[in-house]
């Protein structure tokens, strides 16, 4: 009992995570039916730009609280974020809009190993770690623990996915981002500017990512060029399990990856008589991707795939 | 009279093969005018062209007496021009309310884009009925009314219509045209593209005939109505 409530705590603070970025994949896969994988990637900036500054800070030993500094962080790092996800569609994307899906697709790709390897260039291949800077302070669950930082990585994400919810179904411009998800010529004949919704969805979706990219760093304590790869395949499936262009699903499969992938850690070393120990976790992702893609290639709440509205 | 519309020489080309070739036609203020023409004529092709859906390859637009032949469709639709799509293109997972306020995108005047809603409902109590329901549930008439009124939501100077009968039964395409004529004598200009000749030269002031890209005939409806050329292609005799 202990295991699964701990598992099932540990599971939904990483699951916020990955719904964080899963909603980025599926926003712009929603409008453009195209997987962004360089997605994974602009967390890892967003991720390397907060450890830059959080890392300057504490190096001029400035007499901040800790919660501070790393908000200084995200302040810095979501902008960063933001910049490059717009720069990626207007460079990358946008000339591709009327290309043959695979073009855009491959380019996806080019963007990816581009930036990883800009990454690698300015901040090396070491890792680099969080300053243990945050408060270490625990709670007693039932018989788990749960850390301030987990708390607020999971409190902070729940407000974010809500206010997502909020601005797509009850603002005027949501309502012009999901009529042109659905049929963009006709949006723009009211009056949208399709471009402008466009890069509007990938600033958005960059900003969320930089969220995440720093809540991955203060959790695992570390930072890595490479980083954004694995978190951004995991985000990927996440949001496939959901239903991708779906974004109650994307937050639902995030929170459901985190799950399974925690209990999967768990009790592997049961099932297995200890023969696989916890480092498979990242085994039992890319196993769902498997499954979601065999018995229910629209997803948990996906209703079309291939054709649309 | 100045044209509200004024189209000059406009060609239209899908890689190579033309659509439009050298149409020239015009739309006074407070006009109902319709084109005709059989399937493939080229209509569709000439709405979309005015609307900046598909790349005008040679002519000009003009409407107020400026140049509007390359804009993007939503800087079209900014200057007061609406259309109603073929196949209609209602948002359809979006409620039927939510559909209306689409229409009323690029407008900002909150008191008049109530009234002007509560005018569409009165126009087709329907719609007011369905308010909630998402677009895609409705019948094939009762989309038609919903993109008919979300494009008057946009209170427009000129209303374009691309084959607004298309799948519907009579008795519905009998409505929808009784509620054109309405819309009409509210000062609203309209612009009707439409196969079918005979309800389209009833309703209309003037028409245009449209063969193989080209337009090959204008004249008032009533006398393009009475004429043997047009009896023969459009109206089955």
């Amino acid at each position: 009992m202990d295991t699964f409530l701990q598992q099932l705590i540990n599971g939904l603070v990483l699951g916020s995570v990955y719904a964080l970025v899963a909603l980025g994949y599926t926003m712009v896969y929603g409008i453009l039916e195209l997987i962004n994988f360089a997605h994974g990637e602009v967390t890892m900036i967003g991720a390397m730009v907060a450890l830059t500054v959080i890392g300057a800070l504490v190096g001029a030993h400035v007499d901040l609280p800790g919660i501070v500094i790393v908000l200084a962080g995200v302040l810095a790092a979501i902008p960063a974020c933001m910049l490059l996800g717009f720069t990626i569609e207007r460079v990358a994307y946008r000339p591709l809009r009327n290309a043959p899906r695979l073009a855009p697709l491959i380019t996806a790709i080019g963007v990816s190993i581009l930036l990883q390897n800009l990454a690698m260039i300015i901040w090396g291949r070491q890792y680099i770690s969080f300053p243990p800077i945050l408060p270490r302070t625990t709670y007693h669950l039932g018989g788990a623990t749960i850390s301030v930082l987990q708390i607020f990585i999971l409190v902070l994400s729940l407000v974010i996915m809500a206010a997502l919810v909020a601005l797509v179904q009850k603002t005027k411009l949501g309502r012009a981002m999901r009529a042109t998800a659905q049929a963009p010529q006709v949006a723009g004949l009211m009056g949208v500017n399709i471009n402008s919704i466009i890069s509007l969805t990938f600033i958005i979706g960059s900003a969320l990512a930089a969220v995440a990219g720093v809540m991955v760093s203060a959790y695992y304590g570390v930072a890595h060029y490479y980083m954004g790869f694995l978190l951004g395949l995991k985000a990927f499936t996440a949001a496939v399990l959901g239903g991708i262009g779906n974004l109650a699903g994307a937050m639902l499969g995030g929170l459901l990856l985190g799950v399974i992938e925690s209990m999967g850690a768990g009790y592997i070393g049961d099932i297995t008589g200890g023969f696989m120990g916890s480092n498979y976790q990242d085994v039992f992702a890319f196993f769902v991707l498997i499954l979601v893609l065999v018995l229910r290639p629209s997803g948990l709440l996906g209703e079309r795939v291939g054709e649309r509205a | 009279m100045a044209s509200l519309l004024e189209v000059h020489d406009l060609s239209v080309a899908y890689g190579g093969v033309k659509a439009v070739t050298g149409a020239s036609f015009y739309v006074a203020a407070g006009e109902l005018v319709c084109l005709i023409g059989a399937n493939g004529a080229g209509k569709s092709s000439l709405l979309k062209a005015l609307t900046g859906m598909v790349h005008v390859s040679h002519g000009t637009t003009k409407f107020q007496g400026k140049a509007i032949t390359h804009l993007a469709s939503h800087d079209i639709v900014a200057r007061g021009i609406a259309l109603v799509p073929e196949g209609r293109g209602v948002f359809s997972r979006m409620t039927v309310e939510e559909n209306l306020a689409m229409g009323a995108y690029t407008r900002q005047d909150q008191a008049e884009i109530a009234a002007d809603l509560a005018q569409i409902f009165e126009l087709f109590p329907r719609l007011f009925e369905r308010r909630r329901q998402a677009a895609g549930t409705l019948s094939g008439g009762e989309q038609q009314m919903l993109a008919i009124g979300r494009a008057l939501m946009s209170r427009p100077k000129l209303l374009l219509l691309d084959e607004p009968s298309m799948g519907l039964a009579p008795l519905m395409v009998q409505k929808i045209f009784e509620t054109l004529r309405a819309v009409s004598k509210k000062g609203v200009t309209i612009f009707l593209v439409e196969q079918n000749a005979k309800l389209a030269l009833e309703i209309s002031h003037r028409g245009y005939v449209m063969e193989s890209g080209k337009i090959i005939l204008t004249d008032t409806s009533a006398a393009l109505a009475i004429n043997p050329e047009v009896r023969r292609a459009y109206l089955g005799e």
